[in-house]
């Protein structure tokens, strides 16, 4: 493989709460790349700083030092509304929560990013009735997310997450509040996605997830502790213990 | 900034919660209301004004016994020593005054064939019709030969005519006043109320006759002054400085009054129209008084607007930060709450427009004064409410645009 530019990437990423007196080093020292097309599965102990890492590649949140970049760009350079639109054109972001807007319904839910998109997207309609069917909700597209199960809020959520066509889908437990069918329904979807070309990273605390991605990243105590990608630095963290699942 | 989606969730924001909307919105429609009312009671008694300086004459000056303060005010109440014709007569040959008259009246019980009415009856000399701009629609005025020869006739203003004949044939037909018998030969154009506010009185309930006769067969003379006058009119030839003839009228008087340089008038001369002026002012600074009123209440329904807008920031925090996650900008967060502050605002000001037209309605009901809501009051109650919504709900809605995406999307 050549060396391509990574479509993410991060050097010594710190994370630290204050709290008082006391410190939290969520993250510690980071270094990471991702490239596009790659589908990561990140895992670890709860606390391990998962959500940490995926909120400051979701440039929702900003590191306490180490820097980071998306598609080549410094995320510490760019001002809030440059971040904003990072968020609405190149990332995709789905919550455990799903946290879809209560008063509109799947169709005005995934109209939202293409509202707020400053560069031209086209029919808005048309692309969010697209992705509606692409995630197999076309038939509900009025359904207020009350009137929705939980797999298909999910689905509602990830057809937000891609309408505005982002080149990453980043996912924090996405299938956390899903029973084991529903789950299986929405990685299918992801990997779909993955299949035509976004890069997709998710969280995720369950063997069963993680085992769509490509490359499995663990983390223990705001370090990366083991990475399919890298083995070396698997075993020299840990030489007893065999690749692949951890309990 | 996307003005479409800040629009389209302000207004969802608007209806979700209908009732606390309205309640928040209730500062601001009493204020719009009592603007419109103000404005508008306002506007009314300025057109009143107007009309009553138009109907009085600008050039018209009144002489009236009895002290009076500069500012025109009657202190004594006309209760000084009276003026004579011979006054009338002198002061009709000053070359400035182009008609005058000598004014005598008196309430009296009129009785036709049909009714009994009692009335104003004034006496007054032919000039006083056209010193008081004051014309017959019917019939005819009555001559200086029947003024002098004390004729027994009248001319009726509108309404003392409609009482006393009901039937309508007025002219020419016979009343009697304290027994005496007076021909009607003429009718009044209308003239309306006087004063503002429909306070005032009717000025078409009025009998104008021969100030002689009136004189002789009905007030009875004055014990000190023969051949008196209440009251002179003059009215001043266009052109010439009212200040002026004033103070020429006022000379001659004194002199004829026999008054010493170091007295004071014992009489006034009064301009009508400044006398409305003066009022105008006052009911200028009355209006004043209560737009501030009306100020002060759209302001404690801007601090409610605030307040609620701050309750909503916080109430919604996470959709907030749920929008700024998927892209939103900080400006496209202000403008949605700026919006929800204006929308709230200007159906509040909707809402007290229709409140204060009511008022305007029923006023106009009860106070006969004409209804008066222009585009101007519509354009300033819309734009008081719109703007206390801007400026009031920027600094919650400010405060919505700098939070911070992940706190924002974290708070519960
Ligand atoms: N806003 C915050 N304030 C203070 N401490 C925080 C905050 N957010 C996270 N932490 C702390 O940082 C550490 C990492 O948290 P993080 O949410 O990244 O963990 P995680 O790996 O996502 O865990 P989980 O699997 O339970 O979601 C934890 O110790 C947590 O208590
Ligand atoms: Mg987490």
């Amino acid at each position: 493989m050549t060396e391509v530019r990574p479509i993410i990437s991060c050097r010594n990423l710190s994370k630290i709460y204050r709290m008082g007196d006391q410190e939290v080093r969520a993250l510690d020292g980071v270094d990471l790349d991702i490239h596009a097309g790659e589908f990561v599965a990140i895992m670890g102990p709860s606390g391990s700083g998962k959500s940490s890492l995926m909120n400051l590649i979701g440039a929702l949140d900003r590191p306490t030092s180490g820097e980071m970049w998306i598609n080549g760009r410094a995320l510490s350079e760019m001002s809030r509304d440059e971040l904003a639109d990072l968020r609405n054109e190149t990332l995709g972001f789905v919550f455990q929560q799903f946290n879809l807007l209560a008063r509109q319904d799947a169709f005005q839910n995934v109209r939202l990013p293409l509202r707020y998109a400053r560069k031209d997207v086209g029919d808005i309609d048309a692309r969010a009735k697209e992705c509606l069917e692409l995630v197999g909700l076309g038939t509900r597209m009025d359904h207020r997310p009350m009137q929705l199960s939980g797999g298909q809020q999910q689905r509602v959520a990830i057809a937000r997450a891609l309408s505005n066509r982002p080149s990453i889908l980043l996912a924090d437990e996405p299938t956390g509040a899903l029973d084991t069918r529903t789950t299986d329904e929405i990685m299918h979807l992801m990997q779909d996605l993955n299949r035509q070309g976004i890069t997709v990273v998710v969280i995720t605390h369950e063997n069963e997830v993680a085992g769509y991605a490509s490359r499995q990243i663990h983390f223990r105590d705001g370090r990366i502790e083991s990475d399919s990608a890298q083995p070396d630095l698997k075993r020299a963290a840990e030489p007893g213990q065999a690749a692949g699942g951890r309990t | 900034m996307k003005v479409g989606v800040a629009t389209s969730s302000a207004t969802e924001a608007l209806f979700s919660n209908p009732m606390r909307s309205l309640l928040t919105m209730l500062g601001i429609i009493i204020g719009v209301a009592s603007v419109m009312v103000m404005m508008s009671i306002g506007e009314g008694a300025k057109a009143q004004i107007e009309a009553q300086i138009s109907s009085v004459g600008a050039n018209v000056l009144n002489l009236q016994p009895g002290n009076m303060n500069r500012g025109g005010r009657n202190q004594g109440g006309g209760s000084g020593r009276p003026f004579a014709e011979s006054d009338v007569a002198a002061i009709g040959e000053l070359p400035f005054v182009v008609a005058a008259t000598g004014v005598l009246s008196q309430q009296a019980n009129a009785v036709s064939e049909e009714a009994n009415w009692v009335t104003n009856i004034q006496g007054g000399d032919a000039g006083f019709f056209e010193v008081n701009n004051w014309r017959v629609s019917e019939g005819r005025e009555f001559t200086a030969q029947e003024v002098q020869g004390g004729a027994a006739v009248a001319v009726l203003g509108k309404t003392a005519a409609a009482n006393l004949f009901p039937g309508g044939r007025a002219i020419g037909e016979r009343i009697r006043v304290n027994s005496v018998p007076i021909e009607i030969i003429g009718i009044l154009e209308p003239k309306g109320q006087s004063g503002g506010g429909g306070m005032g009185m009717d000025r078409d309930d009025t009998m104008i006759a021969p100030l002689s006769m009136v004189r002789n067969r009905i007030t009875g003379g004055n014990r000190w002054v023969s051949r008196h006058v209440s009251r002179i009119q003059l009215l001043v030839q266009d052109g010439y400085d009212v200040m002026q003839a004033q103070e020429e009228v006022t000379a001659l008087m004194r002199e004829r009054r026999k008054i010493s340089p170091g007295d004071s008038d014992n009489f006034a001369v009064v301009n009508f129209a400044d006398m409305i002026k003066q009022r105008a002012a006052a009911a200028e600074t009355m209006s004043m008084l209560l737009a501030f009123t009306a100020a002060v209440s759209l302001i404690v329904g801007g601090v409610g607007v605030m307040n609620i807008m701050l309750v909503s920031v916080t109430e919604r925090t996470r959709e907030i930060g749920l929008r700024m996650a998927i892209g939103a900008r900080g400006g496209d967060i202000l403008l949605q709450f700026l919006f929800e502050a204006i929308a709230l605002c200007t159906l509040g000001g909707l809402i007290g427009m229709a409140l204060g037209w009511g008022g305007v309605f029923a006023y106009a009901q009860i106070a006969n004064a004409p209804m008066m809501v222009s585009p101007v009051i519509i354009a300033t109650a819309l734009g008081a409410a719109a703007s206390v919504g801007v400026i009031f709900g920027f600094f919650p809605a400010r405060r919505a645009a700098q939070l911070d995406p992940i706190q924002a999307l974290r708070h519960d």
